[in-house]
């Protein structure tokens, strides 16, 4: 089986790592779970409400409608990005400079700051000086970003511009982790270009594709500076996302508790999501290692 | 591999690259042309937004305080997510893989979730407006991802480097030093391009933690934004200069990226 030697004294090793955790990551979420049960006053008095927040937000429209919006965000930049990205894998040349060139200005986008690229967009779609925009008025349609369709095309656009790259360089890594004979067995045996995807390409890109998946899924489900800077939330509240709400609650009206309690609605949201994600990765893993022991 | 004769990465890449041209275009263009109408090519390039920029401490010190911080977080995120991922890479122990996803599950939470507990914890410590209170709150992304990336990596180092290394006499440090580490160089080029990445894109937690001395140029461009909306061509300036660091690190870890990206083992 397994062939590490078990030992306690890894911690060790563990030990910067966790601390770091500790002060970034465990302390601030306790802080805001300690929020989520206290009402505060001048913002340092703190008194034990217990589920009162969740109660509150539990039965806010306000808050199942960003819910909503930003899972149908998710689906919508998922079920464009992962086939995308992995048609132009598929299709990128895998050596010589066009390859290098590809994958340079492929990783632009990728390295572009979140409001850099809410503005490129929103100047984009901008009447007079947009290039979209001005292409449309002068095709007569007009480019209406009062029109919450638009909107959320656009915005879907702009996250495809932003990170289908991610999933390109993912999947084009795993491809060409795959040994060349795979393929001329395959051609021996005369199979069909859908076949060699979905039986040799599709199974080697699993991994890669439940990580570009996990990353995707949770940046674009807390999208927050890319869309504010284009939308501000709107037109109404039609693109006013998960985060756009917690902000404005726990910053804007300073209500803690309320954005507490929406974020550790949050956390175990995410927490379920990345588990069903993270035990499939496990499986996978321990079976490839079964395989390389045989 | 498949079929190379298809145009599909060339279309995909001019679809990139238009929103790019245009920021660059309008970077060159007076405010009076671009209200004027559509040109696919600047009528009188200036360069005065670029020059305005280079001669504005304020402005220019965003991109250097960008950098300054993001930096600082690639160098500590990698420092502890090496051992780190070297013990879930070697050993079993004690609820490993609870931990493995623990820190994960950090990765997936979000900057505006953390953002009023990390105002307040950097507040009591006297960090705020400070490169490293950005650096360290970026860590709750950055250090789950590095020690993903790396784990990947170290498995793919074979053990008996570890035995031979012991018997030699070397010490952990040294080990760690001279010969894991050039073993998985290329990881670590990866691991810094994604922290990179990440902390470089984030904006939130940025701006929320600074005032002035640390502000990064997303900042200053959002406040600048605020007031003088009409200029656009120095905001497509500044846009522009903020794409640079991105490309030179790009440039330098290409050759790394294709077989990196693959994580070691995991692919």
């Amino acid at each position: 089986m397994d062939p590490r030697p078990y030992s306690n004294l890894a911690f060790g090793f563990l030990a910067p790592a966790l601390i770091v955790m500790l002060v970034c990551g465990v302390i601030p979420m306790g802080y805001v779970a300690y929020y989520s049960v206290h009402d505060s006053f001048a913002g340092n008095n703190f008194i034990w409400v217990g589920s009162e927040w969740f109660q509150k937000v539990l039965s806010s429209p306000e808050f199942f409608g960003a819910l909503a919006r930003s899972v149908g965000f998710s689906i919508l930049v998922l079920a464009i990005e992962i086939p995308l990205g992995i048609y132009i894998a598929l299709r990128l040349p895998t050596k010589g400079v066009l390859s290098d060139i590809y994958i340079i200005l492929m990783a632009i986008p990728l390295l572009t700051p979140t409001l850099v690229v809410g503005y490129i967009w929103k100047v984009l779609v901008m009447p007079h000086a947009g290039l979209l925009g001005g292409a449309a008025a002068w095709l007569g349609i007009g480019y209406d970003m009062n029109n919450p369709i638009v909107v959320w095309l656009t915005l879907a656009a702009m996250d495809t511009w932003h990170w289908t790259s991610l999933v390109v360089l993912l999947c084009f890594a795993g491809l060409r982790a795959i040994p060349d004979a795979y393929y001329q067995a395959a051609r021996i045996d005369g199979a069909s270009d859908w076949a060699i995807f979905r039986y040799i390409q599709l199974p080697k890109l699993r991994l890669v594709l439940l990580i570009a998946v996990l990353l995707r899924f949770m940046d674009s489900f807390m999208i927050y500076t890319e869309a504010y800077v284009v939308t501000r939330g709107g037109p109404g509240v039609s693109t006013t996302f998960l985060s756009h709400e917690l902000v404005q609650t726990a910053t804007i009206q300073f209500d803690l508790g309320e954005g507490g309690a929406m974020a550790v609605i949050y956390f175990l949201i995410v927490l379920c999501v990345s588990w069903a994600f993270f035990s499939r990765i496990i499986t996978n893993r321990s079976r490839q290692m079964r395989r390389a022991e045989a | 591999m498949t079929r190379k004769d298809s145009f599909a990465p060339a279309i995909y890449v001019v679809f990139l690259m238009v929103p790019i041209y245009w920021l660059i275009v309008m970077s060159f263009k007076t405010n009076a042309e671009i209200g004027s109408g559509l040109t696919l090519i600047p009528q009188n390039p200036t360069l005065e937004n670029y020059q305005f920029i280079f001669g504005d401490p304020d402005w220019y010190w965003g991109y250097v305080n960008a950098i300054i911080y993001v930096l600082m977080n690639v160098v500590i995120s990698i420092f502890v997510a090496v051992p780190a991922a070297y013990a879930f890479s070697r050993y079993r122990f004690f609820g490993d893989r609870y931990l493995f996803f623990g820190f994960l599950a950090f990765r997936m939470l979000a900057p505006a979730i953390l953002l009023i507990p990390f105002v307040q914890i950097f507040a009591q410590l006297d960090l705020i407006d400070t490169h490293i209170a950005v650096a360290i709150a970026h860590c709750f992304f950055n250090v789950p991802i590095a020690i993903w990336i790396l784990e990947g990596f170290i498995s793919s180092v074979p053990r008996q480097i570890d035995e031979t290394a012991k018997m030699d006499g070397y010490g952990m440090m040294r080990f760690f030093a001279r010969i894991l580490l050039p073993q998985i160089a290329p990881g670590i080029a990866v691991t810094a391009f994604f922290c990179f990445m990440f902390s470089w894109v984030e904006l939130l937690l940025a701006n929320a933690l600074t005032t002035v001395h640390a502000k990064p140029i997303g900042g200053i461009m959002s406040r600048a934004g605020g007031l003088l909306f009409g200029n656009l061509s120095l905001l497509s300036a500044a846009s522009v200069l903020a794409l640079i660091p991105g490309v030179i690190l790009i440039i330098f870890v290409k050759n790394h990226l294709a077989r990196g990206f693959s994580m070691g083992q995991v692919s």
